[in-house]
């Protein structure tokens, strides 16, 4: 009698507590996420309410130079340094990873796929930190040798940055082609194609919602990554006048400066009005995934 | 089973509450207890210190030894940089703020400044360091501004090899590089659109040593023990040592500084002169440092 009645209360409490725990945990990351957002939002705003910024000067102007007289705060080299470091990483991944996925899902043997798959969830564990040192130290000499200059570089951001977000998009456009239903490799079969026919002109682009996403959401990694970009890019404050020229990205400028500037000052404003900027770049890498992405279908 | 993690981790959630909570306490009646402890020289509280990562090693040498001689006392170190250093002693939230330039070139609002006081608790000196490929072994003030000007180009210019100079800096709000520019600089501005950039001393350091014609500067506290393919050059003939410093004929240093805000607490002020003491001062000398006691 004793045990079933204590029985009964610990499922009633198991029951109430997993309930409300959850329920909290619901709340508490979406006010986490309100609240950040709102925080970046009112301090990245400072730069033009406190500090007199001018929204088109930070955003088109290259003289970026906060310790001058005047100081001089355009970001425009780090917007193109961030997105010429992105861009060129998915140039280089996006076909990769495309061709991996085609491989571990119809070439592949099985026990090779097996091999595949853990590897490449390895490739994701291995901290940004790994990725920056390996850079630094095989792969910023071997360009040094090969163009000369310092080896920092444009191009080596993007080699590093390609191998970072390569497993991001291989395992979302993998799970993307997998998705696609047998049937339609056995009609494309029936009316006489080859396979290379059938995965080239009917899985993929049957997959290509799905593919599209890999490929944003590898965009967005890229776009945030800020470690291991920042120690092989060179953080030279210029455009870049070639893939061997060092220049600077969004990340790599906070990551040098946000320790050493002290807050309300607009050399700190500036900078968080940078990090906001991170932010609005992001909304709009998720909007285009809400957009080209899968619809739910099940 | 899922709950039962659940909860623990709940518990643990809780728990640190509570200890927190207990910490705080245990410190508000140390406070208290001071007036009694005075006499017999005895500290007890806690400490908390954060900033400048180029006085960081020194402080934590310092926290260890004094903790050593005073159990009751309990400190703890963070870096952050400078810049988080005033902000953090000037928002309350340490005790004392670890700083390479005085609070007051930090903050550009004056009247929050004048709360704050600088406490000089070490010289540091920095070298100008190249790879060990330049063979060079002095530069004049002139010719280290032409260098970081972006006037001179290759290290024939300045007795050399014929070999590109490739420039590193720090980012332009390092502590380092304003005692570089204060220094050294002087009205020559720094290009910074040449060379590259570098986030902290150990980065420079391995980015010397792996490129040959770099040149940049560096905290002498990097530089104690051996170092591979990178080399030391003088300044007008002058190499980093006390004397010269002293005898002002070597200009690249400054003092590091301890701030804190308002009339300091009794450990905290116990700790800094602890750390300014005759009796610190070896350990100062042997990571690389400057004892006050050797500048005043």
């Amino acid at each position: 009698m004793q045990q079933m009645h204590t029985k009964r209360r610990n499922r009633w409490l198991e029951e109430y507590i997993g309930r409300t725990f959850a329920v909290i945990c619901g709340w508490l990351i979406v006010l986490i996420t309100v609240t950040m957002i709102i925080f970046l939002a009112v301090k990245g705003i400072q730069s033009f309410t406190d500090s007199g910024l001018s929204l088109s000067d930070m955003l088109l102007s290259a003289q970026w130079d906060p310790n001058g007289t005047p100081p001089k705060y355009g970001a425009l080299i780090f917007i193109v340094g961030s997105m010429l470091v992105s861009l060129g990483a998915l140039l280089i991944s996006a076909p990769i990873a495309l061709a991996l996925a085609i491989f571990m899902n119809f070439i592949a043997p099985k026990w090779f796929v097996s091999l595949l798959k853990p590897v490449l969830e390895l490739l994701v564990g291995i901290p940004s930190v790994v990725y920056g040192w390996l850079g630094v130290t095989i792969l910023v000499p071997l360009l040094r040798e090969w163009f000369g200059g310092s080896g920092f570089s444009l191009l080596a951001g993007i080699i590093v940055l390609s191998m970072m977000i390569l497993p991001t998009i291989t395992s979302i456009a993998a799970d993307a082609l997998a998705n696609v239903p047998m049937a339609y490799m056995e009609a494309s079969y029936g009316l006489g194609s080859t396979r290379w026919q059938a995965i080239s002109r009917v899985i993929v682009p049957a997959a290509k919602a799905g593919i599209a996403t890999g490929v944003v959401l590898g965009l967005a990694r890229a776009f945030g990554e800020a470690l291991a970009v920042q120690m092989v890019i060179g953080n030279t404050i210029k455009l870049p006048s070639g893939l061997d020229s060092p220049t600077a990205t969004l990340t790599s400028v906070l990551t040098m400066d946000m320790a050493n500037t002290i807050n309300g000052t607009p050399w700190n404003n500036a900078l968080w009005t940078l990090a906001l900027m991170l932010l609005l770049i992001s909304f709009f890498f998720i909007a285009v995934i809400r957009l080209v992405g899968p619809r739910k279908e099940r | 089973m899922w709950s039962k993690r659940v909860k623990l981790g709940l518990a643990a959630l809780l728990m640190t509450g509570v200890l927190a909570g207990c910490g705080q306490t245990e410190n508000n009646s140390a406070g208290g207890n001071e007036g009694t402890t005075k006499k017999e020289e005895t500290y007890s509280g806690t400490i908390s210190l954060a900033g400048s990562t180029a006085l960081q090693p020194l402080a934590e040498e310092a926290a260890n030894a004094f903790m050593e001689k005073y159990p009751d006392v309990s400190i703890t170190v963070q870096g952050g940089g400078s810049g988080t250093g005033v902000n953090q002693v000037a928002a309350g939230a340490v005790q004392i703020g670890n700083s390479d330039v005085p609070a007051a070139e930090k903050l550009d609002d004056k009247s929050k400044a004048s709360e704050l006081v600088d406490h000089k608790v070490a010289g540091i000196a920095f070298a100008i360091v190249v790879n060990d490929d330049v063979k060079v072994d002095n530069l004049t003030t002139k010719q280290i501004q032409d260098i970081f000007s972006g006037k001179i180009k290759n290290w024939k210019e300045v007795g050399g090899p014929d070999e590109a100079i490739h420039v590193i800096n720090r980012p332009a709000s390092s502590g380092t590089r304003a005692t570089f520019e204060k220094t050294i600089m002087k009205d020559v501005k720094i290009n910074d659109s040449i060379g590259t950039v570098q986030d902290s001393n150990g980065a420079v350091e391995q980015a010397i040593s792996s490129t040959p014609g770099a040149v940049s500067y560096v905290a002498m506290s990097y530089l104690i023990g051996e170092k591979k393919n990178l080399k030391t050059v003088k300044i007008d003939g002058a190499e980093p040592t006390v004397e010269n410093i002293r005898t002002e004929k070597y200009p690249f240093w400054s003092y590091e500084y301890m701030i804190t805000k308002g009339e300091a607490k009794e450990e905290v002020r116990a700790f800094i002169d602890f750390v300014k003491s005759e009796e610190f001062a070896p350990t100062v000398k042997k990571m690389g440092y400057i004892p006050m006691t050797e500048l005043e």
